[in-house]
């Protein structure tokens, strides 16, 4: 391993930490905004122009509030919670590929920061390790308002991963493989695999809407039965990491949405404007492409939260268990059929 | 030809409730969510109902009620002669005075023999009910013309405006004699 590729890679996963903190503090901005919007109000204008200074204010905001600490046998876990929380969102990024490759200064530089086989399972792995920072902090915040919501996001986050997995197992049968990248190449030319897998990528988005813990799915902190769920008690940066790992989770999750089912970096005349214009400008195209799909999924989850309200608990786990895991197993059976009657 | 009571509906929208069993199109709810979808993003598009305030103000209605204005006539002299009937109206008990005898060279700052040297009104306390508007038998105090609502302050104190801020400026006074002309 040379010292150019440890700090190409070094760069990489710097640029990617970035990307994802400026997208998941600008989608602060965007849901207040897109909400506004929908509603017929303006939302934030004052802090810069359109309220784009909006996050920063709010950023400098949670770090000079007091610091609350609930009188708790459990301090270190209390704050080990948010840390939790907020680093599963961040480390799901690195199997993610951003975008094909770049060619600088005669080195072929891949977009992601790490190609792995098994890309899909790390992201299920990391996923659900992502609902001990919410059961950690609700249970160490000595409340049972927060306990409940704990509880109730473990549960409900338990039960869609279930659906998850199984609709995501249609979609493998036909790939063949666990890589993103594998993925992403082979949906290169408009075969992207929302056109092969409707079903599947409708149990994936629902799920998607459920892992993240965002309306209609947001039991977990439904303020009318359980004031602030799980981070009732939690104030400043603490609070600010609970609500930044919620943001930063829907850009992953988007992303993965995207790279799953709408090609990823693939667009369409990639080939031809890769031949044409080179392949640096062909795959930048890529990455704004990939983007471009991302955004509209984090409109998708704001548009859908101020449409949906939001589920009772029963229904919730009716849906989840009697609904969608039995169509996920009907997925798989009618794929399989499929791949042995066409291949 | 007549109607029964059943089938008149004067709005247009009168729906027959039902209570059948859903479909299984229906119950997926799918189609139910695509249509709430339209709805929202139609909304996403339509003209925003916000008035920005400090830059755009709500256009007053004729009658609107808000800060006073002791009015003053087509001379520029006040009108108020410092009766006491409004404060003697005033249900909130918003309003002092204090009375004062206009001395000789003071013709053109005081439209009678007597004035109000102090005039205060605590907004805090005032209710905008006009009642110290109807009591006034000069013409003097209004609650329409200054077009304006009591501002923000930060002290109570701040809130009790004297002559200063509820006399009517001079230049207002002189626009109004030049329109009568």
């Amino acid at each position: 391993m040379d010292s150019a590729f440890i700090i190409e890679k070094s760069i990489f996963i710097v640029v990617i930490f970035a990307v994802t903190m400026v997208m998941a503090m600008y989608s602060t901005w965007a849901e207040r905004k897109v909400a506004a919007y929908l509603q017929d109000r303006v939302g934030p204008n004052r802090a810069g122009w359109g309220g784009l200074l909006q996050p920063l204010a709010d950023g400098m905001k949670l770090f000079a509030k007091e610091e609350f600490e609930p009188n708790t046998k459990n301090r270190f876990l209390f704050f080990v919670g948010p840390a939790v929380a907020m680093s599963t969102a961040l480390m799901t990024s690195a199997v993610i590929p951003w975008g094909d490759r770049l060619e600088i200064f005669g080195r072929t530089v891949i977009l992601q920061a790490t190609d792995t086989d098994s890309a899909i399972l790390y992201i299920f792995a990391v996923v659900s390790l992502g609902v001990y920072g919410i059961m950690i902090g609700g249970w160490a915040s000595n409340n049972k308002f927060s306990l409940m919501g704990a509880v109730r996001a473990a549960s409900q986050m338990v039960s869609y991963e279930i659906a998850m997995g199984l609709s995501i197992i249609a979609l493998l049968m036909m790939t063949g493989t666990l890589s993103l990248k594998e993925i992403s190449v082979q949906q290169h030319g408009m075969h992207w695999n929302v056109f092969y897998q409707p079903l599947s990528f409708l149990i994936f988005l629902i799920c998607a809407f459920a892992e993240t813990n965002r309306t209609p799915f947001d039991l977990a902190e439904c303020e009318s039965e359980l004031i602030g769920g799980y981070h009732t008690e939690y104030s400043s940066m603490k609070m600010g990491f609970y609500l930044f790992a919620e943001y930063a989770n829907m850009f992953i999750s988007a992303t993965i949405i995207s790279v799953l089912f709408f090609g990823g970096y693939n667009y369409p005349g990639m080939s031809w404007a890769i031949e044409n214009w080179g392949v640096n400008i062909g795959n930048v195209i890529g990455i704004f492409a990939l983007f471009a799909k991302l955004c509209f999924f984090i409109f998708f989850f704001m548009w859908i939260r101020w449409t949906i309200p939001r589920f009772r608990y029963d229904q919730l786990m009716n849906l989840g268990w009697r609904i969608l895991i039995p169509l996920s197993i009907v997925n798989i059976i009618i794929t399989g059929i499929c791949i042995l009657a066409f291949k | 030809m007549s109607t029964s009571i059943q089938s008149i509906s004067l709005s247009g929208k009168k729906k027959q409730v039902s209570n059948k069993e859903m479909t299984f199109l229906e119950r997926m709810y799918l189609i139910a969510i695509f249509k709430g979808l339209w709805i929202t993003i139609k909304h996403f598009f339509k003209k925003k109902a916000t008035i920005h305030y400090p830059e755009q103000v709500r256009e007053f209605s004729p009658v609107y009620r808000g800060q006073h204005m002791l009015k003053r006539d087509e001379q520029g002299r006040e009108n108020c002669t410092a009766c006491g009937l409004c404060a003697l109206s005033c249900p909130a008990e918003a309003i002092t005075m204090k009375a004062e005898e206009r001395k000789k060279g003071e013709e053109h700052l005081y439209r009678e023999e007597k004035y109000a040297s102090i005039y205060e009104i605590n907004m805090l306390r005032c209710i905008f009910c006009g009642l110290c508007e109807e009591a006034c038998p000069k013409d003097a105090i209004y609650l329409t013309i200054s077009k304006e609502l009591v501002p923000a302050q930060y002290n109570r104190e701040d809130f009790i405006f004297g002559k200063d801020k509820l006399v009517m400026p001079l230049e207002m006074a002189m626009a109004n004699t030049k329109k009568l002309n």
